[in-house]
Order: structure tokens, then sequence, then C-alpha cells
């Protein structure tokens, strides 16, 4: 069981030809690579410098956000290494650490750290950004937008804005939400990325709400960053729903080592029927099976879609979602536990999501359809 | 300032994206196949790794060709081998590569080393240290498959948990015994219908029908009496339940589990009724043997889940039921004690029996609406 993902491929072999390419590496602007050396250096040299250690483990986790490459993630926490158990680290590891751990969805662990950097620094922009993101993610949204006043004065107020506007959208407020957005980031003075950022948001909030705007909100955010590969996300999602599969081919398939980009890949080659789509099918169930196997549980948001979609056991995907809303409840996963609720017909998990819709008021009205009373269940 | 600025603007624009999107994280598969004193070894290393830690991309272009690994052969088998160590720390079992290929797997191209140890004898036990990467990336893993005897074990090795060692001789048939037993006490520990329908049915084994108008109960005269009771009740469930289970588990008979499930919330609401208002009461024996015969298919389809061994399913039957037997035992342990003290008290005899029993009552008529039904009336309490 354990290697089953190795037996789907081929047997080992000796290539015959030395200028056989066999691994292409994540391209990397030069620049950066120097800057990393710059940073490996000095923190090698003074071991237990903590400015020099928290800058190469930041380092390295903006390569694993810009890349989806949780090898980064390893390296940060290596970079941590003298002060990675000690519950009493200094600030900057305290929050190095938990950007770290919230990447991993340890979110609990990752909010106790921040706790204790913003009790010792109530002006820890990035502790309390974080703290903002994880508690959003947890959907515990009261204490989330309380974070977002307390950065008034540290971060510029867009920031500020999509704070509280992210929120807001999450909890019944998306037309204030977006208005706000628009208003902020058209302010003088924005830098592109952040008006990308913003137009990220607003494109997500669209996209929930029915709107036909999200289209151009996603490509105005992929203007700024092409390979932000969240926004992709978002984006592929959004055209899956419009029955736009074959625009979705171009736009991951140069990322297809993201698992959650393969797997709009292989959703958009089986809306289309393609013969491919088989074939990265299993290249997803051995992605699957060799994260089961290490004891591994972040995937099970994809697993659950995959399970539904792809592999047609809603059974399957149903449990793989309600483990995953334990965890994590942002939109994304409450419409997967709604897909394969309506899929079962699981009644539980119907009363689940309709509570937490009325609960929160997240405005979703294609998720609420799922699982409205009286929906009949069909696989 | 400015720097700083930058930073957390960069970190706020991947932050408040919420969750992280990631691909698989670093893993090596490692295989071995212990013979006697000879271990036959695979170890798949990512290339990735690899250049990480020692540098396989020469000409620094992005791609790593054939060419540039096998330049690399002789450190890759050092930097990996000098971090594994197999056999007793006094005589360890030396690892010599043979040949070293390349596999693709699910998340690119791995080097493949393959290699033999000979060890000083025949290991009962083989102890495993393995810190490949555990300077640079904590959170690598190395995925073992390892061979002896005729059976495969698996495991997976970490940095935080250097060195294990595990067996070369097959599970003992006492081991699975023990595993089965494990999971019956489990299950009807877990099971909070199985246990709300004993306990309806022992709430009024302290007790008698009372011979005052108008008082339902009064208190059992001695341990003697309510002893035997309790008893009656727990073999009559015993008997019925190891019956049907052991139909089911066998593929004799088969029932919808929706029917079952739904039978065994009647069985509750049933036995709590007859607390309230007593039809059955020398015989709830009967009860609990009638039930009890569904009930079993209950536990059958936990077994089903569990996986059977198809070679010693006998063996895992018994020890299944053998588990839920003292599981309920325990039970019983703790119950019997107490409600043998507190059997003359009005708060047993009305509190407890009656409100009790029509709490479970209320609890088991949601069941049964749930589960027959396909309703969601009780989150967390449903199955």
């Amino acid at each position: 069981m354990l290697l089953a993902a190795s037996s789907a491929w081929t047997a080992p072999f000796v290539p015959t030809d030395d200028g056989q390419i066999l691994e292409r590496l994540p391209q990397r602007a030069a620049a950066q690579n120097r800057e990393l050396d710059r940073l490996k250096a000095a923190a090698n040299a003074a071991p237990r410098d903590v400015n020099a250690a928290t800058a190469l483990a930041n380092a390295y986790y903006q390569i694993a956000r810009a890349e989806g490459d949780p090898r980064f993630l390893g390296y940060a926490q290596a970079a941590l290494k003298p002060w990675w158990n000690d519950a009493g680290a200094p600030t900057p590891v305290l929050v190095a650490r938990a950007t770290i751990l919230q990447s991993d969805h340890q979110f609990d662990r990752a909010l106790t750290d921040l706790d204790r950097a913003v009790s010792r620094e109530p002006r820890n922009s990035r502790a309390l950004l974080v703290r903002a993101t994880v508690l959003t993610v947890q959907g515990k949204f009261v204490q989330a937008r309380a974070e977002c006043p307390k950065l008034f004065g540290l971060v510029p107020e867009l920031y500020i804005v999509v704070c509280v506007a992210t929120v807001d959208s999450l909890t019944g407020k998306s037309a204030a939400a977006t208005a706000s957005l628009q208003r902020a980031m058209n302010a003088a003075g924005v830098t592109p990325e952040a008006r990308a950022w913003a137009a990220s948001t607003l494109g997500e909030i669209a996209a929930r709400r029915g709107d036909a705007a999200a289209e151009a909100q996603f490509r105005a955010a992929l203007a700024v960053d092409a390979r932000d590969l969240y926004t992709i996300g978002a984006y592929g999602d959004w055209l899956l729903d419009h029955k736009r599969p074959g625009d979705v081919i171009p736009l991951v398939r140069n990322d297809a080592r993201v698992d959650a980009l393969l797997l709009r890949l292989a959703l958009a080659q089986q809306a289309l029927a393609l013969p491919d789509a088989n074939a990265t099918t299993e290249l997803l169930r051995a992605r699957f099976a060799a994260s089961r196997a290490r004891g591994d549980t972040v995937h099970r948001r994809e697993e659950a879609r995959f399970a539904l979609w792809l592999t047609k056991d809603p059974a399957a995907a149903l449990r793989l979602a309600t483990e995953n809303w334990k965890v994590q409840r942002e939109p994304a996963d409450l419409r997967v536990l709604a897909e394969a609720a309506a899929a079962t017909g699981d009644a539980n998990a119907k009363a689940m999501v309709r509570q937490w819709l009325a609960e929160s008021g997240l405005e979703y009205p294609a998720v609420a359809a799922m699982v409205a009373p009286g929906t009949k269940g069909g696989t | 300032m400015m720097r700083a600025l930058l930073r957390v603007l960069v970190a706020g624009w991947v932050l408040v994206h919420g969750a992280a999107f990631a691909h698989k994280p670093s893993d090596s598969y490692l295989t071995l196949d212990v013979e006697g004193a000879t271990i036959t070894g695979q170890w798949d290393i990512a290339l990735r790794d690899l250049d990480f830690a020692i540098g396989l991309d020469s000409d620094q272009d992005g791609a790593i060709t054939w060419g540039e690994v096998r330049a690399k052969h002789a450190a890759i088998a050092s930097y990996a081998l000098s971090r594994l160590a197999l056999g007793p720390a006094a005589s360890p079992c030396v690892p010599v590569v043979n040949q070293q290929l390349i596999d693709n797997h699910s998340d690119g191209a791995y080097s493949v080393l393959q290699f033999s140890a000979t060890c000083a004898n025949a290991l009962p036990a083989l102890d495993i240290g393995y810190r490949l990467f555990a300077e640079i990336d904590p959170a690598h893993r190395g995925l073992l498959k390892l061979s002896a005897a005729g059976t495969t074990s698996t495991a997976i090795l970490a940095a935080d948990v250097p060195s294990r060692t595990l067996s070369l001789v097959a599970p003992s048939k006492s081991a699975q015994f023990a595993e089965y037993v494990k999971e019956g006490v489990l299950h009807i520990w877990a099971g909070f219908d199985h246990i709300l329908f004993l306990l309806a049915l022992l709430l009024p084994a302290v007790l008698v029908r009372s011979r005052v108008p108008g008082e339902t109960w009064a208190a059992a005269p001695d341990f003697r009496a309510a002893f035997w009771s309790v008893f009656k009740i727990v073999t009559a469930f015993t008997i019925a339940h190891s019956i049907t289970l052991s139909l089911a588990a066998l593929g004799v008979i088969s029932l919808p589990s929706r029917l079952v499930e739904s039978a065994i919330a009647a069985s509750v609401l049933l036995a709590a009724l007859n607390n309230v208002r007593p039809v059955v009461v020398s015989a709830r024996w009967a009860i609990a043997f009638v039930f009890g015969l569904v009930h079993g298919f209950g536990f059958a389809s936990v077994l089903a889940d569990l996986g059977l061994p198809q070679d010693s399913l006998v063996l895992a039957l018994v020890a299944f039921n053998v588990g839920v037997e003292l599981g309920q035992l325990a039970i019983v342990a703790v119950f019997l004690p107490v409600a043998f003290a507190m059997r003359s008290t009005r708060i047993y005899q009305r509190l407890v029996m009656v409100g009790g029993s029509l709490l479970v009552a209320a609890i088991a008529i949601a069941w049964l609406l749930e589960r027959s039904l396909n309703l969601a009336l009780l989150p967390g309490f449903g199955n």
C-alpha cells in the first residue's frame, strides 16, 4: 500500500544519454538567488543570531508561498532550529514560526505564538496581520475583525481596508466590502502589488455573489503577477463554474507541480473529455497517496474535490470534506462540503452547511442552493 | 525603515489570502528486504532535495541532466548512506551501493540507490537510524517498506524520531488477538447507543416492583438479587450479539445498515420506556436477548470496516467479541456498586430511574427518526 504511488510509475531505469534532462528546477531571478545565498552565509556565520536566522526563514517562507513548494517551509524551520521548540523564543522567531506553522495548517499552535508575540509587542504589524489571517481561516470572524483596527498607523491604509473587507465579505456585508475595497484601491499612492491583492479579493467576493465582474478583477490581479498561484486557482474555479474549461488549461498548465492547480487541470481536461484526463487523474491519485503515506492531512480540501468529481466517490468526498471543515473554514472549504453533502444526500452535512450560512451570514447563493431544504441528493 | 515596510507589504500580500497552496513535500522511499543476515535495499531520493543538499545542477542552468547526476554518484552515495544506520550500533550492517538509477515519481525525478548490506548475524529485529536531510529540512520524511519473514511492514521515518527498532518476525497470533480485543473494547465504549441500551436495562436491576400503591419501584432486598439480575441481562445480551456478530462477519446473513441502526435505536427506546411503564419486569433478560441479536449486526459492520484478516478470521472474531464483553463488564463494574448503594434513595428511584429513562427515550427517538428518515436532529450524536 505504502509504495502504491511508485508502482504506478515506470520501473527504475538507467538513462542512456548524459544530456537527458531529468528534472527542471523552478526558475528564480538571479538577484533573488544571490540574496538567498547572502542570507544563508550570514546565518551560517552567526548560528545564534536571531535577525540573521529569521531573515533567512522569512526568505524561504516567501519562496514556499511563491512557488507553492513546502520543501522551503522545512528549510525555513531548519533556519530557526535553535529556537524551534522554545515556547519563549525571541519575538521575531515567534512570528516567523507562526507563519510557518499556519502554512502547515497548525493554526492553534500558530495562534499561541502570535498571542505571545502580540502581548510582548502590541504594535507588531506582521504578528497582527498573520493573526487576522489565521482567525479568518478558522472562521473566528469577530476576533479576526478586531485585529484590523490595531494596524492603524503601522501598515498602509489599503491593508487595513482589505483586512476588514475580507472579514465583512464573509459575514454578510459583501456589498459594503466591495465598495470600500474599490474606493481604497483607487486612492493615490497604492502600489501595483497592493492593488492586485485588492483586485484578487474583489474577484473572489464577486465570484461568490455570482457577479460577472469577477473575471475582470482576477485578470487585473494576474496582470500584475501572472504567477500568483492563489489567484490562478480562484480564477480557474471561476472558469470551471462558467463552463469555460478550455481557458483553464493554459492558465494552470505551467504550475502542474502544485497539487491544487493540477486538480483544476484534471477537472478541465475531464470537462473537455480530453484523453489526458485519465493520466492527470492518476497523477493526482499518486500525489494524494504519497501525501497520506507520510501522514499528511493538509490536502483534504483538494482531495475531497478529487474524490467527488474525478473518482466519483461521494462518500469518501464527504468524509474528507467533513474532516477538512473541522480545521479550516474558508468559503472553498464550505463549498466542497456542500457539494459532497448534495451528492450523498447526507442530511447532517447539509444542516451543518445551512447552519454556517445562517450564522456567519456568508453570501454564497450557489452553495445555499446545494443544501436548500427539500433538495434531493443524487449521486 | 523602507525595508521593514516592504517586508510587511510582502508578508501582507501573501498572508491575508488564506490557506496555502502546496505541492508534495520532501519524501524519500526506502525499501528494505531482510533475509537472514543480508539486507537488500532500494532508496529513492528526490533529485530536487539532493540538489539543495549537495548541488547537482553544476552548470546552474535550472535543468538537472543525467550527466550531472552521474558525475555526483559518489557524493550522493556517501551523503545518503552516511545518514542511514542499519543494525546494532556495536556491529552495524554496512550498506554498499550496487547501482544508481533514476525513477519518476508523481512529483518528479528521483535518484534510485540500490544497495546491499551484510550483518554480523541474522537479526530478530532491525535498528534503523534515519537522518537524511535532518539538518536542512526537518519536515522531510522517509517512507519505509520493510519485508522480512514473508510479511511487509511500513513506517514513517522522521528527524524527530531518528532511530527505531522494527521487528523482523511476523506479528504473533497473540499480538493480533490483543489488537482485536482492544478494538472490541473501544467500540462498545465509543458506541453510545450500545451503552445506553445496556444502562436502560440495568437501571432497574437493583430494584424490584413496589408493593406500595402509587410507587413503581422499591429497592432490591440484597446484593445477591441485584447481581443475579444484572448477570442474566448481560449474559443474554452477550450470547445474542455473539450469534449475530458471527453470522454477519462470516457472511451468512447481511442486513442493510440503515435497518440495523434504526432497529438499535428502537431497542434503546423500548428498553427505556419499559422502565417508565414496566411491561416486562422479571424477564428483562429476554429483551436483552432479542435486541442483542440486533446489536450484534451493528458490531459486525464495525468489524467489517476494520478489515478482517482472511487467514485468521475466527481469531479476529473471537478476539473482538472478547473485547466487547470486557468493555461491557467494565461498564457494569462501575455501574453496579454505585447503583446498588443508591437504590433506596428517591433520587435513584425517581430522578435516575424515571427521569434518566425518559431522557434516554428522548435521545432514542431522535436517533430513530434520524436513522430511519435520514434526518439530522442531534449533531454530534448521530452516526
